[in-house]
């Protein structure tokens, strides 16, 4: 709980990619409902660090402030989650903040998350449509399924669970939980499954599904509480299958 | 290089950007996306609501001409009516395609999509995805254009910013000068056809706007400034009920008054229900514009926010906890989340914010400006909403915007004759943007953008929002004026960095923020009368004779000039809209 004057954020910085990080600490003033993003904000408009001396305003990623674009996810008190939904009343102080750490850093709390769109196209998070001219209506989907298809959509990229994920590492060619749910996804779409064995052979080499160590940090890590661990072990219920009928599709 | 030798800049990639290059490269061309953020982060995935289309799955005889009237009848008849009467009739097939293309609308118990009802139809026909329908139409288009960019014909360039478009002296656009948001480098890319699809002007308001922070409007704001028009400006959406935050406003659903949420501060240490009290016929359920109106006046002219803030109670805690979590569940999860109060137990604080802005760029039926070549399509175009934008024909103008410029755009290629090289042009832009660059890194002043920028915010807020009084109007623009001399004179950039510099960034998009202001200022203190969105006590009618006009700004050194265009009535006669009833 932040004292009713101030706020102390200690934040680690890192002026670019082959740079060296360090501490630098902040004393913003406290106001009611403040979240992280609000306290980096105060910086930018007075970037005057604790010491009184005059810095940079810090580095982050920001779109929609309220968790739904995926950009701000940071290293929290240690715990990796989106800025936006992070309220100063409710963390710890002083609050620390650190970007997260299985992407390279591109400036501060900014790092390069552009492998994850890259997975994406590796599994095919898409649906093969003939084209964008009229041809009716798509498939009839069971309320039920579209429940289920619905809560795996809301992934929003932001790649806390790989941040938290042991597997993932520099180090790891592991393509992490996120992919492997959208690919869980597309292959429930009626549309979507004529491709099933496309996205299920992506993910049965090396990198792929089996890297999983079931460790689940990723579901408690996920802001968006995907079932990843669900949807894990149904693709890899699926890619047994296609090893041993050699095909699955309809 | 793939395709068929035509190359489309398509800037943005919202659902309107995205709409476009689907369309750009299914033709065969080549697109170059660019966006300043990855455009699975748009500000579109903010859309909650839905998506309008007369498809009635439940045969209530809902048809494309109902939505086209309660379209034209709810922007107060000042949109041309063929476009809008084309998109209402495409609406139907988009939603078909967006389904096709896996979007998880929520379904009927056949398993066809569902509709539900929302503000100002008089049928049920928004098809929505949960709670996060916007999220669910970018991810759609999103992925198909990732498709393309895996077969080679989309080109992304993500934290790139365009900074200007590149004109020639016969007013025809020849491409655009950008910027790396990693390594700071000025670049020109030529292209004989441009389309922006930038998205709104929310941060002109400051932090008072639901819209994300990427939303300053700053494209098309380099756009006017570089002779583009921009239309309506003055018609910007204020939503009654969002949480107060630090760093934005969060839109807080119009269904909590519905479930009978009541609208109060305290006065004499008691709870003053001000809606009850003064329209005692509907009480907190009157008209967004109206509850929002009401509310300005308790705050800005009677002084009485909660503990002296911009702030009313909006309070459901006298409401039985279990209903409110059946009927509101997902409403106040949003406030719990953000606020960390639960308002089952405590009165919601908020207040009104700018949320959209129904003006834009100038664009004719094809979506093309009045420089050749350079095309603008959703939020940043002025084409489909008149005074006033129905809630869920957002998501649709864009898509539909985007799939119409996408076509045209390729087409206006196709009739180029011998187009002549604009090298040198080309190198003339980017170099004076680099060196613009350079200019604004030795700036030194002691004003910080960012401080300027929430000064001129709370500035519009006040004055430029929903009660407009030609005196305020005026002050106004003076201190517009001054917040540019001091911009232009005293702004310091707080980083000199050639990386990741975000500041240079925002220091460059504040002047652009600042033109949009006085459009937006200016033409609201021209027009004598109240349509839509826009509200002067002193005209409280709508003046068909002198104002069923198109407001049309254009670019000077002394600012915008303003001229007025006839508007495309040929369908349906202008009739009175009622604000005192409920539809
Ligand atoms: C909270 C909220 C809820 C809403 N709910 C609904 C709803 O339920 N139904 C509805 O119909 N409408 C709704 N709207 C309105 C609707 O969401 C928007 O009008 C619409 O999404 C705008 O889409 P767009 O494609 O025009 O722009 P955006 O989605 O804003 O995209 C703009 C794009 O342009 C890029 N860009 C901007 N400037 C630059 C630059 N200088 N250089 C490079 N790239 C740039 C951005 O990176 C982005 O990719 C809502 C709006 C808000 C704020
Ligand atoms: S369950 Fe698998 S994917 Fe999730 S954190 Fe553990 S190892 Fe990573
Ligand atoms: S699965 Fe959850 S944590 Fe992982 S990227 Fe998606 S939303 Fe983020
Ligand atoms: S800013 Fe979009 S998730 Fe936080």
């Amino acid at each position: 709980m932040a004292n009713e004057k101030s706020i102390i954020l200690k934040i680690q910085r890192q002026p670019g990619p082959d740079k060296a990080s360090f501490w630098e600490t902040f004393e913003i003033p406290y106001r009611k409902n403040m979240n992280v993003i609000s306290a980096l904000m105060e910086i930018q408009a007075n970037p005057v660090n604790a010491q009184n001396k005059r810095t940079t305003p810090v580095a982050w990623e920001c779109s929609c402030l309220e968790e739904v674009c995926g950009a701000c996810s940071m290293r929290i008190n240690g715990r990796t989650q989106q800025a936006c939904s992070a309220l100063i009343d409710e963390l710890e102080h002083p609050i620390v903040l650190q970007p997260m750490a299985k992407f390279p850093v591109v400036r501060d709390l900014h790092v390069d998350r552009s492998r994850m769109f890259e997975d994406l196209k590796r599994v095919r998070a898409w649906i093969d449509i003939d084209g964008t001219h009229a041809a009716g209506p798509g498939p009839l989907i069971s309320p039920h399924r579209q429940a289920l298809m619905y809560i795996l959509s809301r992934c929003m990229t932001c790649g806390c669970c790989l941040d938290a994920c042991p597997q993932v590492n520099s180090r790891s060619p592991f393509i992490g939980p996120s992919a492997i749910s959208q690919a869980r996804l597309f292959n429930m779409h009626p549309t979507g499954a004529m491709h099933k064995d496309l996205r299920l052979r992506a993910l049965m080499g090396p990198g792929g599904v089996t890297d999983c160590g079931n460790a689940q940090n990723c579901i408690h890590a996920c802001p968006k509480n995907i079932p990843l661990t669900d949807s894990i072990a149904d693709i890899c219920r699926q890619t047994t299958r296609l090893a041993l009928f050699g095909s699955l599709r309809k | 290089m793939g395709g068929n030798g035509k190359k489309v800049i398509v800037v943005g990639g919202g659902l309107a950007g995205l709409s476009a290059a689907l369309k750009i490269a299914e033709s065969g061309a080549q697109v170059e996306l660019f966006s300043m953020v990855p455009v699975r982060r748009s500000h579109s995935v903010c859309a909650q609501g839905g998506i309008n289309a007369a498809t009635d799955p439940h045969g209530q005889g809902d048809s494309t001409w109902e939505h086209f009237d309660d379209t034209i009848y709810g922007g107060d008849f000042l949109a041309n009516q063929t476009p809008v009467k084309g998109m209402c009739e495409a609406a139907p097939a988009i939603i078909d395609l967006l389904d096709r293309m896996g979007v998880t609308f929520n379904r009927t118990s056949e398993g066809r999509l569902d509709v539900r009802a929302f503000g100002g139809a008089k049928f049920k026909r928004t098809a929505f995805a949960g709670a996060t329908t916007g999220q669910q139409l970018m991810y759609a288009l999103d992925e198909q254009v990732r498709r393309f960019e895996a077969q080679g014909l989309v080109t992304k360039y993500e934290f790139w910013e365009f900074l200007v478009p590149v004109i020639d002296d016969d007013r025809r656009c020849r491409g655009i000068v950008a910027m790396s948001l990693d390594g700071m480098d000025v670049r020109a890319f030529p292209a004989d056809a441009v389309i922006m699809a930038t998205g709104g002007p929310g941060l002109v308001y400051g932090t008072n706007t639901t819209n994300s922070f990427i939303n300053t409007g700053s494209a098309a704001g380099a756009c006017f400034r570089h002779g583009v028009d921009y239309a309506n400006g003055e018609f910007i959406q204020v939503h009654p009920t969002a949480i107060q935050g630090e760093d934005k406003r969060r839109l807080i659903s119009e269904s909590v008054r519905g479930e009978g949420g009541r609208v109060w501060v305290p006065k004499d240490g008691k709870p003053w229900y001000f809606l009850e009290e003064w329209y005692p016929a509907y009480g907190n359920l009157v008209p967004r514009d109206i509850a929002t109106r009401a509310i300005f006046k308790v705050v800005y002219e009677l002084d009485m926010g909660i503990e002296g803030r911009n702030v009313v109670y909006l309070d459901v805690s006298h409401l039985d906890p279990a209903y409110l979590t059946s009927k509101l569940g997902g409403v106040l999860e949003i406030y719990e989340k953000f606020v960390g109060d639960d308002p089952r137990k405590i009165p919601m604080q908020i207040f009104p914010a700018v949320h959209y802005s129904m003006g834009g760029l100038w664009v004719d039926f094809g979506q093309m400006t009045n420089v050749a070549g350079l095309f603008a399509a959703g939020e940043c175009d002025y084409q489909y909403h008149g005074a006033n934008r129905l809630g869920a024909n957002s998501l649709l103008s864009c898509i539909h915007a985007g799939f119409l410029a996408g076509p045209e755009a390729v087409k206006y290629l196709s009739g180029l004759q011998n187009p002549t090289d604009a090298v040198t042009l080309l190198q003339q832009a980017e170099k004076r943007e680099r060196d613009a660059n350079n200019e604004w890194l030795k700036k030194d002043g002691t004003e910080n953008p960012y401080a300027l920028w929430r000064e001129m915010g709370n500035l519009m807020t006040e004055n430029v929002t929903v009660i407009r009084e030609n005196p305020k109007l005026k002050l106004t623009d003076e201190k517009l004026l001054e917040i540019k001399e001091r911009y232009e004179n005293r702004v310091g950039v707080p980083d000199k960095a050639l990386w990741k510099n975000q500041p240079l960034v925002f220091t460059r998009q504040l002047e652009n923020m600042i033109a949009l202001a006085r459009v937006v200022t200016l033409g609201a203190l021209a027009r004598n009368e109240s349509r839509g969105a826009h509200y002067k006590p002193e005209f409280p009618d709508r003046d068909d004779a002198n104002f069923l006009k198109t407001t049309r700004a254009a670019h000077s050194p002394h600012g915008p000039v303003l001229t007025y265009e006839e508007v495309d009535i040929q369908f349906i006669p202008p009739r009175e809209r009622k604000y005192d009833v409920e539809k």
